[in-house]
């Protein structure tokens, strides 16, 4: 036995045991324990494999900078790999594995790259493996490949609910140790709104661990206490398993609180991890410091660990992490641990200062060996003893465990994630963080003062400070009483000379001291350079204990300062946060909002097959009894609408209403084409261009009065159309008076289409809609038979006599249904989408398809619409460049296939007959293609070069993509009634 | 900027009710300016690094288009003001 | 100092005590025939191309950082050359075909990865789209597949087939689409430009563009004057800041991508793969991080660091798009800054400056260009001359009329 719970002490509940499992094997641990702390006390040390050499490891930390111990909770889709043991909160049944081993932890095959290891030096990858050139991907890289990452990603669907919160408050405290405990007592006691978030499962931070009395009493108590004083403040806001993870503009903090991770089997009425937007007004930076490992030859044997973390586990955990441990320090926090481990009757093998004299005083009877230092250490999968070099003379002390304290690093990583730099400071022998400025501030260890009196008056002082500026009133801090401590100190150390095996400087990517002595001396000896090139601090600790020492390394390898090599650039997250949790709700099927017309039942009820589109579900086709394809659907519709009377929804078309005295001469400056003379009761065709003269919408706009239009606009842009006539109108014309808004949603629609469409119509509708009194582009307020007013619009995009209808949406189905009952007689359908296109298509009417966002007006033989007589519309202007008006451009035709069962899809190219296929012999594309029933054949609209000289010609359509080539005959883009006369029946 | 931006209208609201369009300095040409003059106004940008005035609407609020004045390297919001008022240029 | 199999073992078994810098710390010289200025992709591939293929002499990168410390180190690494557009296409495919000797040519192996690059599709109208790329690639000699929904269910069976808001209806497959180590394409340029003589100066940032009798002279540096006969920019990101030391009107504006890396995992996904219903685009390196990202922040940023709300919009396509995503936990996230150009396409150009040339506006894929748009401006520099492949990415495009919009969004960069 070596690691072992201790019989008593610590914060764990030894009323409630937990059984919980490691590689399949059963132990014991409590209540209040961590992964670790369960898994050292029943002596297992050894957990994971490194990435490179897969070399065994254990348990370095106690908290979320531990590179070892890493491993897969749970089962299944409910599987987590890469947790921190070490901040894994331990339940009853939890289910952990090792990783990145195989076949087990013990015998592990990949150990052989230990061996490999001079020819796996830094950056080896980047200098072989080319030859020859195919074999990198065939055999090479597959090899690479296997060898990645640590844990197994299961990619199964997640059975788990997450979700998202905002939150906000006058002052933030991230960390709720002794600098955080008392800053949110002196912000709450002041009244402000505050947050005190803490990533532990416990409040209270080092105080947990902390022996030095507080107001006489032991430090976790008086943690409790404020906790208690806390959670009586209305103003206060207490998270635990909590982590503040990134701090984003205007004091906008991203924070992951972990609901439910600590339980077997989480409620389905709670999410089991929440997203918080932490909007704070002030922030402070309680975080603390880290304890920086010694790099020494065989620091990464199981068994070596921060000398904090042995104090935790035995204060904290009531475990002992070794029977015989040693300590390897440079500064006071080896003695500290020491003494720890003294008080709990752990045996202290020696104490190892690397400082020649020190004012440290050890526990009595422990041997202290002043300037020495480790250069060895011994074991295989568990440490069992070290050479301590001193003087020249070398010695093998026993041990178990070593705890390693090489100083200390305030956690600033928040602090400096949005672009400011870390400050060296020579005193400290660490890097602070900058004055970041607007409002976010540091305090205690985290702003490099150690001692607990000065991080609790630091805490308070600087909350008080916030609470002042806030214009809050303050009453001098009530501070506790703690005994004198010796200020901790340290020697710099940036590394142990004369090792007899790797020194290791980042454990789990395996980057030793001379990975980054090659760095250096190839060149890459930027601090950046060298991240990259030895992957020292990319993983998945990000550096939390590595990148300090290999800044030190580097400086003292180069002799100059840490400060002129600087840290690699601080980013989000703090830790790592799942996808689930920064995702929220909104996935799957309610990734985005679904719309749905107020015709949607009606559709329904008449059988409609919904696709949608955009946002939209809207009807594609309406099956029949007895259709079997949806082709068979579709031509009947169609056939139907030319030869009766079909109803389309169209009510997810834009509708703006706008309104007032300018209202005709704004819409002339929106489209290219002219509306000011647009007569009351009528309807125009309009095209919006963008200002560079490409199309940017189309869509017909009705005079309803003298100061009152509707604009209509296609389905996609509705949104964007709304935002640019009121960018037009705020922004480019303030001084036009006229008022407008969106009413898409406000009205249903309905295309009435067909020859007998005015038998239908006149049907439901009082007014006369007789071919005289209401004719082709006429628009209206129209009385519904029964008194419902509604609007009539005579306007066509099948090229039949058409008529739409627009009602309250409320009356949309019922209005339907009338018309379709009035239709029964005339033969009437529902037609939807594909009926829709294919109606279109045979006219020569464009949507989407064709107005893509790189056509002018002319390329879809709208050139005539562009008004010469108007001073000023958008996009005039930059329509006339030469390359908008250049003869070659690709102008929109018909096609034709020249045999007659041929089809046409869109997508496929256009090649002259003959032609070789090359980029500079295309001709052009299909855009839209379909079969017509009407004609018995494929038609498409397609753009060509010069297309509209060149009606009549043979052009390969190609589409090598579906291995289909077919000629085609190109004609006008109008195949059905190009004389217009069916509209105006 | 950019998590949240106090709208003159609706107050401080988070970056998500807002859609952006770019740079507010930009003022349409007369139609008889130069072609350089439109080729500018459309396609060049002056594109600063630090004081930026660009355009934003409160597509999800009262629909505006404000004039959110900031710097684009340390994204501190200096102003929002309604597009339609032009502070820096009657001030002028 | 050759890099093989032999010097790595030869090395090793000397304690690898004798590898050489992979260049030169030079100090810079008085003059150069020809600067270019920035030590990214794009200027070191550049630097490289003039020396080994246009026998250019006497040629220095000034970079104001570190080598290779721009948008180079700071991308999703994906390489392809599925495009649409005529002005587009032929480059891109240049550069693919670059790539594919790249290793060889420079020495180094830039791990590339040519796994199949896989555009989800999700509607009729982007089917038809994508099928126009499709055959617009094969047009130019580029193979596309398309594949259906059983095929894609077969191949990435941890898609969201059943659950999707916006069901995959399909894809279009590039095969010989992929990755690169991106770091090593920086270094191994650099060295090879090294090798050939190049000087590759370090911390040294340009901080005005001297011109007399209407053409550029040299360069004022932090390290100095330093005089030219040719000046080329590469400096995307920062492209306006420098064109704004010669008076250069550039249609750029700088805008901040967002990209994101997990911790590392064993191989799941072994392609790249983008959302047609949105922008999301995933990859997994070769250490075992899944790396991905989606559209920019939306406004004009210098800011190499990006907004929550597009961190969390970009989770949620990427759950939408693999649901398994959602335990797998986000490591790191980064920004870089994107000169993002009117229509979304790059500029490789003279400049109305006669000696002065222009390298910029690459958007969010001046990755997988790196090589033919070193090429290309080193064939600019060299001869004066447009390369055929670039003959489109000309800077007076916008004012004659002759965009290239893949997107069809117009003159609004943040809709790229």
């Amino acid at each position: 036995m070596t690691a072992y719970r201790l019989s008593a002490g610590g914060l764990v509940d030894r009323s409630a045991p937990l059984t919980f499992t490691f590689d399949g094997q059963s132990m014991q641990g409590f209540e209040g324990d961590t992964l670790a702390s369960g898994l050292l006390a029943n002596d297992r040390m050894l957990v994971g494999r490194s990435f490179k050499y897969h070399r065994p490891r254990g348990i370095v930390s106690a908290g979320v900078s531990e590179p070892n111990a890493l491993v897969t909770l749970g089962l299944g889709a409910r599987s987590d790999p890469n947790t921190k043991a070490t901040v894994a909160e331990l339940y009853a049944g939890l289910d952990a594995r090792s990783q990145n081993r195989w076949p087990s932890l013990k015998y592990d095959v990949g150990a052989v790259n230990g061996l490999l290891s001079p020819f796996l030096s830094a950056g080896f990858y980047y200098k072989t493996f080319m030859w020859p050139a195919a074999f990198w991907e065939k055999v090479y890289e597959p090899i690479i490949r296997k060898a990645a990452g640590l844990g197994r990603a299961v990619l199964e669907r997640d059975p788990e609910t997450y979700e998202k919160c905002w939150a906000h408050c006058d002052l933030l405290v991230i960390g709720s140790g002794p600098t955080g405990l008392m800053a949110a007592l002196s912000a709450g006691r002041a009244g402000l709104r505050v947050v005190l978030a803490d990533e532990g499962f416990r409040h209270g931070g080092s105080l947990l661990s902390e022996t030095t009395p507080i107001d006489g009493a032991p430090a976790a108590a008086f943690a409790a206490a404020a906790i208690t004083e806390l959670e009586a403040l209305p103003n206060v806001t207490l998270m635990t398993r909590t982590t503040v993870f990134g701090w984003y503009d205007d004091n906008v903090f991203g924070a992951l609180e972990r609901v439910q991770k600590h339980v077997a089997t989480p409620s389905a009425k709670l999410p089991v991890e929440r997203l918080w937007r932490i909007a704070a007004r002030r922030a402070l930076l309680a975080t603390g410091a880290e304890e920086r490992p010694l790099v020494f030859g065989g620091n990464d044997r199981p068994g070596v660990m921060m000398a904090g973390a042995l104090s935790t586990y035995a204060n904290r955990y009531g475990v002992a992490a070794g029977t015989s441990v040693a300590i390897f320090t440079n500064g006071s926090a080896g003695y500290r641990t020491a003494a720890d481990l003294s008080a709990h009757g752990i045996s202290v093998a020696a104490i190892i200062d690397s400082r020649a004299e020190s004012p440290d005083v050890a526990p009595s009877g422990t041997r202290v060996i002043r300037g020495g230092s480790i250069v060895d250490t011994k074991g295989k999968l568990r440490l069992s003893g070290l050479v301590v070099e001193r003087a020249g003379f070398e010695e093998i002390i026993d041990c178990d465990a070593i705890g390693m304290s090489g100083g200390f690093s305030p956690v600033i990583h928040l602090a400096c994630q949005r672009g400011a730099k870390p400050l060296w400071s020579e005193a400290l022998k660490a890097f602070v963080a900058p004055d970041v400025g607007q409002g976010f501030g540091v305090a205690g260890s985290a702003a490099g003062l150690y001692s607990l009196p000065a991080c609790l008056r630091d805490g308070a002082d600087k909350a008080q400070a916030f609470a002042n500026d806030l214009g809050f009133s303050t009453s001098p801090a009530d501070l506790p009483v703690v005994g004198a401590e010796p200020d901790p100190s340290f020697t710099a150390l940036w590394y142990v000379a004369g090792a007899k095996s790797k020194a290791f400087v980042d454990f789990q990517n395996d980057v030793h001291v001379s990975d980054l002595g090659l760095a250096l001396r190839e060149g890459f000896g930027h601090v950046e350079h060298a991240k990259r090139y030895t992957t020292n601090g990319m993983a998945t600790d990000q550096g939390k204990l590595s990148g300090i020492n290999a800044t030190g390394l580097l400086a003292a390898m180069q002799g100059i300062s840490p400060a002129d090599v600087g840290t690699t650039t601080f980013r989000p997250f703090y830790t790592p946060v799942p996808f689930g949790a920064l995702a929220g709700t909104s996935r799957d099927e309610h990734a985005a909002p679904k719309r749905v017309s107020p015709l949607h039942g009606w559709a329904a009820r008449n059988g409609a097959v919904f696709i949608d589109s955009g946002l939209w579900y809207r009807p594609s086709w309406f099956a029949r009894a007895g259709e079997k394809t949806w082709r068979e659907s579709v031509d009947r519709e169609v056939l139907t609408v030319r030869a009766n009377v079909g109803l389309c929804d169209v009510s997810t078309l834009g509708k703006i209403e706008v309104f007032g005295p300018d209202a005709a001469e704004f819409l002339n400056r929106v489209y290219c084409n002219p509306f000011l003379k647009l007569p009351v009761g009528k309807a125009r065709y309009g095209l919006m261009l963008r200002e560079d003269g490409m199309v940017y919408d189309d869509g017909t706009t009705s005079r309803l009065g003298p100061e009152h239009f509707v604009v209509t606009t296609t389905t996609a842009l509705a949104g964007g159309v709304l935002s640019h006539m009121e960018y037009c109108a705020q922004v480019l014309w303030p001084d036009l008076n006229l008022r407008f808004c969106s009413v898409s949603d406000q009205w249903a629609q309905m295309a009435i289409a067909g020859p007998k469409a005015r038998l239908v119509v006149q049907a439901l509708v009082e007014d006369d809609v007789s071919n005289a009194a209401f004719p082709f582009l006429a628009a209206k307020a129209v009385t519904l038979k029964g008194g419902l007013k509604g609007r009539l619009f005579r306007i066509s995009f099948s090229g039949e006599l058409a008529y739409e209808l627009a009602v309250p949406a409320g009356y949309g189905e019922a209005v339907a249904d009338a018309l379709m009952e009035a239709g029964r007689a005339h033969g009437i359908c529902a037609y939807g989408l594909e009926a829709l296109n294919v109606l279109r298509i045979e006219k020569g009417h464009v949507t989407h398809a064709e107005l893509d966002g790189r056509v002018t007006p002319d390329d879809v033989g709208f050139g005539r619409m562009l008004s010469s007589q108007k001073a000023d519309f958008i996009g005039k202007r930059l329509s006339t460049r030469f390359g908008l008006t250049a003869a070659d451009r690709m102008q929109m035709v018909g096609l034709k296939p020249i045999e007659k069962d041929k089809d046409i899809r869109a997508g496929a190219h256009l090649l002259r007959e003959g032609a070789k296929p090359s980029t500079l012999n295309d001709q052009g594309y299909v855009s839209s293609a379909c079969h017509s029933p009407v004609l018995g054949q494929f038609i498409a609209l397609g753009f060509l070069k010069s297309g509209r000289e060149r009606y009549g010609e043979k052009v390969v359509i190609w589409d090598r993509l579906r291995g289909e080539e077919t000629l085609a005959e190109v004609c006008s883009p109008v195949f059905v009634d190009p004389a217009n006369a069916r509209l105006n029946l | 900027m950019a998590s949240l931006i106090p709208c003159p209208h609706c107050g401080i609201r988070p970056k998500e009710e807002f859609s952006i369009r770019g740079d507010a300095s930009l003022v349409r040409p007369d139609p008889e300016s130069s072609d350089e003059t439109w080729n500018d106004y459309v396609h060049i940008r002056a594109n600063p690094r630090g004081r930026y005035r660009e355009h934003w609407q409160h597509v999800a609020g009262c629909r505006r288009w404000l004039v959110v004045e900031r710097d684009t390297f340390t994204h501190e919001v200096f102003s929002v003001s309604d597009g339609a008022v032009r502070p820096w240029e009657t001030s002028r | 100092m050759r890099y093989s199999a032999f010097s790595i073992v030869k090395n090793a078994l000397s304690g690898n005590v004798n590898w050489k810098p992979a260049w030169r710390q030079p100090e810079p010289k008085p003059f150069y025939d020809v600067i270019i200025v920035g030590g990214g992709g794009h200027g070191l591939a550049t630097a490289y191309y003039l020396a080994k293929e246009f026998g250019v002499r006497n040629i220095a990168v000034l970079e104001k950082g570190y080598l290779g410390s721009g948008n180079v180190g700071r991308n999703t690494t994906i390489v392809r050359s599925n495009y649409m557009l005529p002005g587009n296409e032929p480059f891109y495919e240049f550069s693919m075909k670059l790539w594919e000797g790249l290793e060889q040519d420079l020495n180094y192996n830039a791990m590339l990865s040519q796994r199949g690059i896989i555009n989800l599709f999700h509607n009729d109208g982007q089917r038809d789209a994508y099928i126009r790329r499709g055959n617009a690639m094969w047009m130019e000699g580029v193979p596309a597949e398309l594949l259906d929904r059983a095929a894609l269910r077969k191949m990435l069976p941890y898609l969201n087939f059943d659950h999707a808001r916006f069901p995959i209806i399909g894809g279009l497959l590039q095969k010989r689409g992929g990755t690169a180590r991106h770091d090593a394409v920086a270094w191994g340029f650099g060295r090879a430009a090294d090798k050939h003589g190049v000087d590759l100066i370090q911390n040294c940032e340009v901080t005005g563009i001297r011109r007399e009798n209407g053409v550029v002279t040299g360069v004022e540096t932090s390290r100095g004057f330093i005089g030219c006969g040719k000046l080329g920019l590469a400096a995307a990101g920062n492209t306006s800041r420098v064109g704004q030391m010669a008076g250069l009107k550039l249609p750029i504006e700088s805008h901040v991508l967002q990209a994101f890396v997990t911790e590392g995992l064993k191989p799941a996904i072994n392609h790249v793969i983008t959302y047609g219903a949105g922008h999301f685009y995933i990859s997994q390196s070769d250490k075992g991080g899944l790396v991905f990202g989606a559209e920019i922040d939306g406004y004009n940023s210098y800011a190499q660091r990006g907004n929550l709300a597009t961190v969390e919009h970009v989770m949620e396509e990427g759950v939408t798009m693999i649901p398994g995503l959602s335990r797998a936990r986000v490591l790191r996230s980064w920004g870089g800054v994107m000169d993002m150009s009117m229509d979304g396409s790059p500029i490789i150009s003279r400049t109305p400056i006669d000696n002065l040339y222009l390298n910029a506006g690459w958007c969010y894929g001046g990755f997988k260009a790196t090589p033919a748009s070193g090429w290309c401006f080193a064939h600019l520099i060299a001869k004066n001359e447009t390369h055929p492949v670039a003959r489109f990415l000309r800077l007076d495009r916008f004012e004659r009329g002759y965009p290239i919009d893949e997107h069809g969004a117009g003159p609004q960069p943040n809709l790229h």
